[in-house]
C-alpha cells in the first residue's frame, strides 16, 4: 500500500538524497520497462492454450511423413503473454499517442467504430469460398464500396484485390500492359518522376518495364516540356503521384494526361496522398488511366505497425476491360456474384488475370466502408481540407527557421516539406528527426523525396488539433534552434526513448534474423544486462 | 463531425497564419472546374449509430461460419483463436503504429517481428524468414520471382497448388520471362511426385509443390527435392494450412530452399479471404534475395540489444527499379496475430492441436466414405483436409444444395476449376478443432440424404 501514514507527508521522503542515482536490480526503470524475448522467457511444459480432447494418434497412412519430435517454439501461459506484448506494446509510439506526421503515410486516427465493424461474425466468420448466396451482405460490402471509390475519383470501375499501394501499382500497369499489348504496341519505357516513392520503379521493372526519369521544374513538379520531349511510341505510359511527393499539386496534370495519350501511352497516377483532395477533385477529370488508393491512408483503416493494407485500383473507360479478376457484379435477378475463374469469359474476356487468392482485403473493405458512411461525402472534403490546412499551417509556421524548398511557389497540400539547407554543418535532418522522438513525437518521413536534400516531409493530417500542431511546431522551432545553436547533444538524440541510436551496419553487415541462443531459464537477468551495458 | 478536431475558430486563426482568405486559396493550383466538382450519389455524414445499423444489416445478410456446421477449408482455415490475441492486437500502441521506420520509438513491434520471424523459421524449417508477405499467394509467386534470380533460369514446375496460387503465378509470368508448365492435380491418391519429376530439366528454376497439395495429399518432398537438386533447380514449398506443420515433417528439413505459405491459420481468422498473411522462409544464403522486411538484431549507442530493419538495399525504397521485389506495406498486424497465437501454443500445444485436428478429420472421412457413392481420394494419407469423390454428382451443386440446408459442406472443385470436368465430382472438406462430434454427423446424415 501507497498511503501516507498517519503523521502525513514528511518533505525528505523523497526530495532530500544528491548523487548519481543507483541502477535497478531488475534493469526496468520505473514504467520503463525491458522485455526479454520469447524465446528467454517461455518454455515447455506450458501452454497458453486449453484442449477440450486428448490428441488422437498419427493415421498409419501419415505416419512416414509425421515429425519426430513437436517444434522446438516456447509457450507462455495467457496472463505471461498478455504481460509479454502488453509490456512490448509500450515500446512502440503510436498514432493513439500523439502526431504521426510521416509524409506520404497519411497516419490519421483510426476510428474505432471501424474496428468493431469488421469483427461482426457476418464479416469476420465467413469463408471466401462459401456458396455465393452465403456471403450476399459481403458482395454487397464490396459493391457499395466500389461505388463509392468509383464516384468520388469519377472513374469507370475499381479492382478491388490489390493487397496494398504497391500491389494496386503492378495492378494498374498490369493493366496498361494488356490494354496496349491488344493493340499490338506493348512498348518498353514507363516514366517516372525522380520524386517518386521506390514502388513506382520498382513496379514498372516488375512488369517488365524499362524505367526512366522525368526531371522536375524547379518548383517540384513535372517538367512538362521535358516530358513531351521525351513521349514517343517506346513510352508505353508514365506514373505521375497527384498531389505529388513534395505535397505539391501537379498543376499541369490535364496537359500531361493529354501528352501522353497523345503519343499512345497511358497513364497512372499514384493516389497515395489521395487524401488531400479526396471530395475537392475528381482524378478522373485529370485524364487519369489508372490509380491505386491506399484504403490504410485515405480511408482511415490502421497501419498496424506494417500493415496490412488494402490498394483498390480505379480504372478508365478504356482500363477497365482488362481488370483483374474476380470482381463482383449484379446478375439479372439482381444477386451479386463474384465473378472468378469461372464467368470470366463472358463478363471479362480481355482481363488480365488473377494477382492474389479470394478477392481482396475484406477486413479493410468494411473499415473504410465504416469510414466513408460516417464522414458522408460532405465530410470527406472536410478532411482534405483539413488536412491541406493543417499542413499549410506547419509550413508557414515553420519556414522562417527551416528551408522550405518550394514555399515560395505557393500553397502545399497535404504535406509541408523543408530542407537540411538551413541546418549548420555537422548537423542533419536525422538529429532533427531524432530530436523530436525526445520531444515526444514520431518524426516526419527523412530523406524522401529524393530531389531535396536532407528531405523532411511533414504530413500532419486532419487528425491532428491546432493545439497538438502548436506544440509540435514550438518542438521544431526549438530543435532547430538548438541545432543552429551547435547543442551537441542532439547529435546523439534520442535520450529518452526505449533506445537510444541502434547500429543498423552492424545489422545489416552480419545479419542476425532469427533468435540462435539457448533458452535462457526463467528468472534471469534482464535484458539490459543481456545487451552487455 | 467526430473526427476532426479543428474548429470554425481554429481555421480562421490558421488561415489568417497562412494569409489566406479562404482554404479554397490553399487548392489554388487545381484547374478551375475541376476543384468542387459535384460529387453526386453518396449520403451525408451519419451519426455512430447510423453506420452501425447499416454495416449490422449487411453482416447479417451473411451465413456466418459459427452459424452453421462448417467445414471449408482450400486456402483458408477456420481454428479457434484465443481471446487474448484480438485483445493484444488492438492495443493501440500496435495497432496505430506505422512500419518501424524509427527503431528507438518502435521497439515492441520490431521485436515482435523478430520473434514472430524465429517462429516461422523453425516452423518451416528454413534458416530464415521475412517480417511477413500479404498472404499465400503473393508469396508464391515471389518465391518463383526469387528462384529465378537466384538460379538465372526460367523454367517453372508448378504441382497441384491452389489455383488461385496457379493463377497468380501464370498472371505474373506473362510479364517476367517464366514459362510455366503444371501438374493438374486428378481425382487419385498418388500425388503426382514422378509426374513432377519427369517435368524437370536443365531449364528448370524451381520445382512450386504444395505441402499437403490442394486436395489433401501429402507429397514426398525429399524425393522431389533430391530431384530438383540433382538438376540445379530449387524447390519451393507451398504451406496453405500451418497447422499441418505440428504433425508432418517441416518442409524445409525435407530439402526444401524456400518455403511459403499462408499464415492465416493462426491468431487471423477467415475475414472473407483477407487480410491474411504471407509467411517466407528460406536458406540463409539467399538472405540477400529475399522479398520484403527483414527484421534483425543489433544494439544500440549503450550497448543494449535492440532491432531495427535490416539489408534494406534489397528494397524499393533504396534500390527502386533494382529491388527484389516492389512490396512495402505487408502484413505486419497479422503477423503479430500468428505469432501471440504460436506463443500461446508453443510447440507441444501446436503438437496438440495438429494432432487433434487430424483425429477429427480422420474419423469424420470415414464416416464420409461409408456413404453410398461416396469415395475418399486421399487414400495415402492427409491431415485435416481431404477430397471426396461424389460418384455422378457436380460436386458444386450438390455444395449448394447443402448451404439450404445450412450446413456448409466444403470447397467444390468446380469452382475452383470450371474448366476442368474431371474434377467436378470432387469435393474438399476440412475438419478442424472448431467442428464438433454433432456438425460431422449433420454433415454425413445431410449428405447421406443429397445423394441417395
Ligand atoms: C507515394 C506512395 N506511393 C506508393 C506507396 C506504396 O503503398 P503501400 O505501402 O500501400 O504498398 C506509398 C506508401 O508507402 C507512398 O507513399
Amino acid at each position: 500500500m501507497n498511503a501516507p501514514n498517519k503523521s502525513g507527508w514528511k518533505p525528505e521522503m523523497g526530495e532530500a538524497g544528491s548523487g548519481p542515482v543507483a541502477k535497478t536490480a531488475s534493469g526496468d526503470a520505473g514504467l520503463a520497462l525491458e522485455e526479454a524475448l520469447i524465446f528467454e522467457l517461455g518454455g515447455t511444459g506450458k501452454c497458453g492454450v486449453d484442449f477440450d480432447e486428448e490428441p488422437g494418434d498419427v493415421s498409419p497412412a501419415l505416419a512416414k511423413f509425421a515429425r519426430k519430435a513437436p517444434v522446438d517454439l516456447p509457450a507462455l501461459t495467457e496472463p505471461e503473454a498478455v504481460r509479454h506484448y502488453t509490456r512490448l506494446s509500450r515500446q512502440n509510439y503510436a498514432i493513439d499517442l500523439g502526431p504521426f506526421p510521416l509524409g506520404s503515410c497519411t497516419m490519421k486516427h483510426n476510428p474505432r467504430l471501424n474496428e468493431a465493424m469488421a469483427r461482426l461474425p457476418g464479416f469476420a466468420d465467413i469463408h471466401p469460398l462459401q456458396p455465393m448466396d452465403t456471403v450476399q451482405g459481403a458482395y454487397e460490402v464490396i459493391e457499395q464500396l466500389a461505388d463509392w471509390l468509383c464516384k468520388l475519383t469519377g472513374m469507370e470501375a475499381v479492382a478491388m484485390s490489390p493487397k496494398a499501394g504497391a500491389h494496386g501499382e503492378l495492378c494498374g500497369i498490369l493493366a496498361i500492359r494488356a490494354a496496349l499489348e491488344a493493340r499490338g504496341d506493348a512498348r518498353e519505357v514507363i516514366l517516372v518522376p525522380e520524386s517518386a516513392h521506390g514502388t513506382n520503379p520498382a513496379t514498372a521493372a516488375f512488369a517488365g518495364y524499362r524505367v526512366e526519369n522525368i526531371p522536375a521544374t524547379k518548383d517540384g513538379r513535372v517538367d512538362l516540356q521535358a516530358l513531351k520531349d521525351r513521349l514517343g511510341p517506346d513510352v508505353a505510359g508514365v506514373m505521375i503521384t497527384n498531389p505529388n511527393t513534395c505535397g505539391l499539386f501537379e498543376r499541369d496534370m490535364k496537359a500531361i494526361s493529354d501528352a501522353v495519350h497523345a503519343a499512345g501511352g497511358l497513364v497512372y497516377c499514384d493516389g497515395a496522398n489521395f487524401n488531400a483532395i479526396v471530395g475537392k477533385v475528381r482524378p478522373g477529370d485529370l485524364g487519369v488511366d489508372a490509380m491505386h488508393i491506399n484504403l490504410h491512408k485515405t480511408f482511415s483503416t490502421p497501419h498496424g505497425g506494417g500493415g496490412p493494407g488494402s490498394g483498390p485500383v480505379v480504372l478508365s473507360e478504356l482500363l477497365a476491360p482488362f481488370a483483374p479478376i474476380p470482381f463482383v457484379r449484379r446478375d439479372e435477378k439482381g444477386r451479386l456474384r463474384m465473378v472468378e475463374e469461372r464467368g470470366a469469359k463472358d463478363h471479362l474476356p480481355q482481363t488480365f488475370g488473377r494477382m492474389t487468392a479470394f478477392h481482396g482485403q475484406m477486413g479493410m473493405f468494411t473499415r473504410a466502408l465504416t469510414y466513408m458512411l460516417s464522414h458522408g461525402v460532405d465530410g470527406l472534403r472536410q478532411v482534405a481540407e483539413d488536412a491541406v490546412l493543417n499542413a499549410n499551417y506547419v509550413l508557414r509556421s515553420l519556414e522562417g527557421d527551416l528551408d522550405a524548398p518550394f514555399g515560395d511557389a505557393g500553397p502545399c497540400m497535404h504535406e509541408a516539406l523543408f530542407s537540411d539547407e538551413n541546418l549548420p554543418d555537422g548537423f542533419s535532418t536525422l538529429d532533427i528527426a531524432k530530436g523530436l522522438i525526445d520531444e515526444g513525437f514520431h518524426p516526419m518521413t527523412v530523406y524522401f523525396p529524393l530531389v531535396v536534400h536532407g528531405a523532411m516531409l511533414v504530413e500532419p493530417t486532419e487528425t491532428e488539433s491546432k493545439a497538438g500542431l502548436d506544440r509540435f511546431i514550438a518542438s521544431m522551432k526549438s530543435l532547430t534552434a538548438r541545432a543552429k545553436a551547435e547543442d551537441e547533444s542532439l547529435k546523439s538524440a534520442p535520450h529518452y526513448a526505449p533506445r537510444r541510436r541502434l547500429d543498423e551496419t552492424r545489422a545489416a553487415r552480419k545479419p542476425v534474423l532469427t533468435y540462435k541462443g539457448e533458452g535462457v531459464p526463467p528468472g534471469t537477468p534482464s535484458l539490459s544486462e543481456i545487451g552487455g551495458s | 463531425m467526430r473526427y476532426l478536431p479543428l474548429t470554425p475558430n481554429d481555421r480562421s486563426e490558421m488561415l489568417a497564419t497562412i494569409g489566406a482568405d479562404t482554404v479554397d486559396d490553399l487548392f489554388r493550383d487545381v484547374p478551375d472546374g475541376v476543384l468542387n466538382a459535384e460529387i453526386s450519389g453518396l449520403p451525408a455524414h451519419a451519426s455512430e449509430m447510423a453506420v452501425e445499423r447499416h454495416m449490422k444489416k449487411l453482416a447479417a445478410k451473411n451465413l456466418s461460419a459459427a452459424d452453421a456446421p462448417f467445414f471449408l477449408g482450400a486456402g483458408a482455415y477456420r481454428h479457434h483463436v484465443p481471446a487474448s490475441v484480438d485483445h493484444l492486437i488492438q492495443r493501440g500502441e500496435f495497432l496505430t503504429a506505422y512500419t518501424p521506420y524509427q527503431p528507438e520509438i518502435a521497439q515492441g513491434t520490431l521485436q515482435v517481428l523478430f520473434e514472430f520471424q524465429t517462429q516461422v523459421a523453425r516452423l518451416f524449417g528454413t534458416d530464415i524468414a521475412n517480417a511477413s508477405m500479404y498472404d499465400g499467394s503473393t508469396a508464391c509467386w515471389e518465391a518463383i520471382a526469387m528462384a529465378a534470380r537466384i538460379t538465372r533460369r526460367d523454367g517453372v514446375v508448378i504441382g497441384p497448388i491452389h489455383p488461385h496460387y496457379l493463377s497468380t503465378a501464370k498472371t505474373m509470368a506473362k510479364f517476367t520471362k517464366d514459362e510455366i508448365r503444371e501438374l493438374s492435380p486428378a481425382l487419385i491418391a498418388d500425388a503426382g511426385d514422378d509426374a513432377m519429376i519427369d517435368m524437370i530439366d536443365d531449364k528448370t528454376s524451381c520445382v512450386v509443390v504444395q505441402y499437403p497439395d490442394i486436395l489433401g495429399r501429402i507429397p514426398d518432398l525429399a524425393k522431389i527435392a533430391d530431384a530438383a537438386h540433382d538438376k540445379g533447380a530449387l524447390l519451393v514449398a507451398v504451406v496453405t494450412e500451418p497447422v499441418a506443420l505440428g504433425l508432418l515433417e517441416s518442409p524445409g528439413s525435407l530439402g526444401a530452399d524456400i518455403v511459403v505459405g499462408e499464415g492465416q491459420s493462426l491468431g487471423v481468422g477467415l475475414n472473407f479471404g483477407g487480410p491474411y498473411l504471407g509467411l517466407f522462409g528460406a536458406r540463409e544464403k539467399y538472405a540477400r534475395q529475399m522479398p520484403g522486411r527483414l527484421c534483425g538484431e543489433t544494439v544500440d549507442a549503450d550497448g543494449k540489444r535492440g532491432f531495427v530493419l535490416t539489408l534494406s538495399t534489397r528494397e524499393q525504397h533504396i534500390r527502386r527499379e533494382k529491388a527484389t521485389s516492389n512490396i512495402c506495406t505487408n502484413s505486419g498486424l497479422c503477423a503479430l496475430a500468428f505469432s501471440i497465437h504460436m506463443t500461446l501454443l508453443g510447440g507441444e500445444g501446436l503438437d496438440k492441436l495438429s494432432r487433434i485436428n487430424h483425429a477429427r478429420a480422420v474419423k469424420a472421412a470415414g464416416k464420409l466414405a461409408a456413404i453410398d457413392g461416396v469415395e475418399l481420394v486421399n487414400e495415402g494419407g492427409f491431415f485435416n483436409e481431404f477430397t471426396l469423390r461424389l460418384v455422378g454428382h457436380d460436386a458444386r451443386e450438390v455444395a449448394l444444395r447443402m448451404a439450404k440446408r445450412g450446413i456448409l459442406s466444403g470447397v467444390a472443385l468446380s469452382r475452383l476449376y470450371p474448366d476442368s470436368l474431371d474434377l467436378s465430382e470432387g469435393l474438399v472438406v476440412c475438419v478442424t478443432e472448431t467442428c464438433s462430434d454433432e456438425d460431422v454427423d449433420a454433415l454425413v446424415a445431410a449428405l447421406a440424404e443429397e445423394l441417395a
